[in-house]
């Protein structure tokens, strides 16, 4: 199955953000959007989850256009990891995870029981067992972040789309959603996902889009445009890529370089 | 069924029992003194079939043309407002909403004043208020509708915010009808109307109507409790697990005004039962509907049936409703506010 942008342009109220873009993202791909603060990153995701309306051009999910999808028919393909914000009432986490199966059971209908055996596969898959019974709003950040991860798998999607996954996680929590990622998409499952950290592309072995000042937008391996002069031009400020051998393996740093006081 | 997903049960029960018991309590309870030995002699001799002895026979009276269908009104009416309000608090994600933010009780004070100014009789008093009530809801929509066309969606604020200045609006009305009101006759009906009564409205036809409002308003919000339930993580967070967020709000208001017009223009205008009566349940049950909405109904209709009571002896009149709600509401949600800080912030 392919996710698909075609000069696809996006933005709120007229005010173009993002404009006239095209990429592709297949099953079993992991889809990585780099660029600064303010690029438009989370207005593309959200125009490709079908909260804002395209000002231009298509998004093709499985082959049809998005526009005439309804919000049930791409919650079933596209489970859609949020960046957690504290929520309003104290959810029990089961309850905060079966709401994943929403798009699978009728509008005017409550999960059943198979729909809570699912929720209780997807804990038990992730390893959050211990949390089913605790109250969401007292949950860690990293906690709260693999409580999300788990309602959007709960509706068994073809594709993830994850709005910074990594950010505000310690490296034992990243390392725990960065390998995640890597066996779903091993698993067949396609993902897309925003970050800040162009190292973790190279972690999971992404497709990268580096999204720039002036409309900048590439796309290929994360080899290929992880580069030292590509990322300085689009974060507008020097920023060093190197590969570095370690124990067998290559590590792939990237690092902004900081101006001297005395230059 | 697994009973682990319905852990809240034991306290829906509980409700049950309580509410069951105070309302055959609240048939003792009134200036006609009925002791528990009468009420039950006169309900076998109705249910038996056998004439009621002389001596009961205004016992027989008071209870049946009197008490029975003011206790179910108001179990009713507090039933209605309560699920309204949380089912207002899960979808504006807010704990402080209640059922008249979009300035339907407001708009309903109006009607009736009208109706009263113009000599209406009572039934014209509850059509003239209930039409009001829809009205400010529907005017609410459609600007908020207008307000939102640029950016494609309405969003929660700017419906709050339109409610609010909707609500501004009926209260001046509602003021500029007491300031032209005859003050002999007009004036304290229109005040005592806007302060909530069970006193008028007790009649078998009027718990009727409330009764059938009641499951038309109910039923399709317990059908749609869990979009509401997600609905309570915010519009975009809603709709990208799949409810149709626009749908669903438009028939959660239409459910919840229907419910909160119906219950301000039979019996006036009762606050605070739709705020503080789900903030309580929710305490007890927790924040998912599936407890939260059955609870709410039979706290709300426990508390406006122990407020009522308390209105019928209190004073030798009748104390308006709205007095007693507020009395009683008023610490009782303070006294939430510090107990319950944790749970919803």
């Amino acid at each position: 199955m392919i996710v698909g942008l075609e000069n696809l342009s996006c933005g709120y109220g007229g005010r173009t953000v993002v404009a006239s873009v095209s990429a592709e993202v297949a099953s079993g791909e992991i889809f990585c959007l780099l660029g600064p603060n303010g690029i438009g990153k989370t207005t593309l995701f959200k125009t490709v989850l079908g909260l804002i309306p395209p000002i231009g051009g298509r998004v093709f999910i499985g082959g049809r256009n998005a526009a005439e999808m309804s919000p049930k028919e791409i919650a079933r393909v596209i489970g859609y990891v949020p960046q957690s914000r504290p929520p309003p009432f104290a959810f029990k986490v089961s309850d905060v995870i079966v709401m994943g199966r929403i798009s699978r059971i009728g509008a005017w209908s409550a999960p059943g029981r198979t729909d809570h055996a699912a929720a209780d596969s997807v804990m038990t898959r992730l390893g959050i067992d211990s949390l089913r019974d605790k109250l969401y709003t007292e949950l860690s950040g990293g906690e709260r972040q693999m409580v999300l991860f788990a309602r959007a798998l709960v509706c068994e999607p073809s594709f993830l789309m994850m709005d910074e996954p990594t950010s505000n996680l310690d490296f034992g929590n990243q390392a725990v959603v960065l390998s995640n990622i890597r066996s779903f998409a091993d698993g067949g499952m396609g993902v897309i996902m925003t970050s800040h950290f162009p190292e973790h592309a190279f972690l999971c072995g992404a497709k990268v889009a580096l999204m720039g000042p002036e409309g900048g937008f590439q796309v290929g391996d994360a080899t290929e445009v992880i580069t030292e002069k590509n990322m300085s031009a689009a974060y507008e400020s020097p920023v060093a890529v190197a590969r570095v051998p370690y124990r067998g393996i290559d590590l792939h740093c990237c690092q902004p370089i900081l101006k001297r006081s005395d230059e | 069924m697994n009973m682990r997903h319905f852990p809240k049960f034991p306290l829906i029960y509980a409700i049950f029992i309580a509410l069951m018991a105070a309302a055959a309590l609240s048939a003792t309870v009134g200036r006609y003194y009925m002791p528990l030995g009468d009420m039950s002699a006169v309900v076998w001799a109705r249910i038996s079939g056998h004439p009621v002895d002389a001596s009961l026979a205004q016992a027989d009276v008071v209870l049946f043309t009197l008490r029975i269908p003011r206790i179910a009104l108001a179990v009713l009416v507090g039933a209605a407002l309560a699920l309204s309000g949380a089912a207002y608090q899960s979808m504006f994600q807010n704990p402080i909403v209640s059922p008249d933010v979009l300035g339907v009780t407001h708009a309903a004070g109006v009607g009736a004043a009208a109706a009263i100014l113009l000599d209406l009789p009572s039934l014209g008093v509850h059509l003239l208020s209930f039409a009001f009530g829809i009205c400010a809801v529907t005017l609410v929509l459609l600007i908020a509708g207008l307000i939102g066309r640029g950016s494609g969606r309405v969003s929660v604020a700017v419906l709050v915010l339109t409610g609010m200045v909707i609500t501004f609006f009926f209260q001046s009305l509602t003021s500029l009808a007491k300031y032209v009101a005859d003050s002999e006759n007009k004036l304290p009906e229109i005040t005592f109307w806007l302060m909530g009564s069970f006193a008028r409205a007790n009649s078998y036809r009027n718990v009727i109507i409330m009764l059938i409002v009641t499951a038309l308003g109910a039923t399709p919000l317990f059908l749609l409790r869990w979009q509401i339930n997600a609905m309570s993580f915010g519009d975009e967070e809603a709709r990208s697990i799949g409810v149709n967020v626009r749908h669903t709000r438009v028939l959660v208001i239409i459910c919840s005004t229907l419910l909160t017009a119906s219950s301000v223009s039979l019996c006036g205008s009762i606050s605070w039962v739709g705020l503080v009566v789900p903030h309580i349940v929710r305490l007890a049950a927790g924040p998912n509907n599936d407890a939260l909405f059955p609870a709410s109904m039979l706290a709300g209709g426990l508390f406006l049936l122990i407020v009522d009571d308390f209105s019928r002896v209190i004073v030798p009149g009748e104390l308006p409703i709205s007095i007693l709600t507020s009395m009683i509401g008023a610490p009782l949600f303070i006294y939430m506010l510090f107990r319950g800080r944790r749970e919803w912030i």
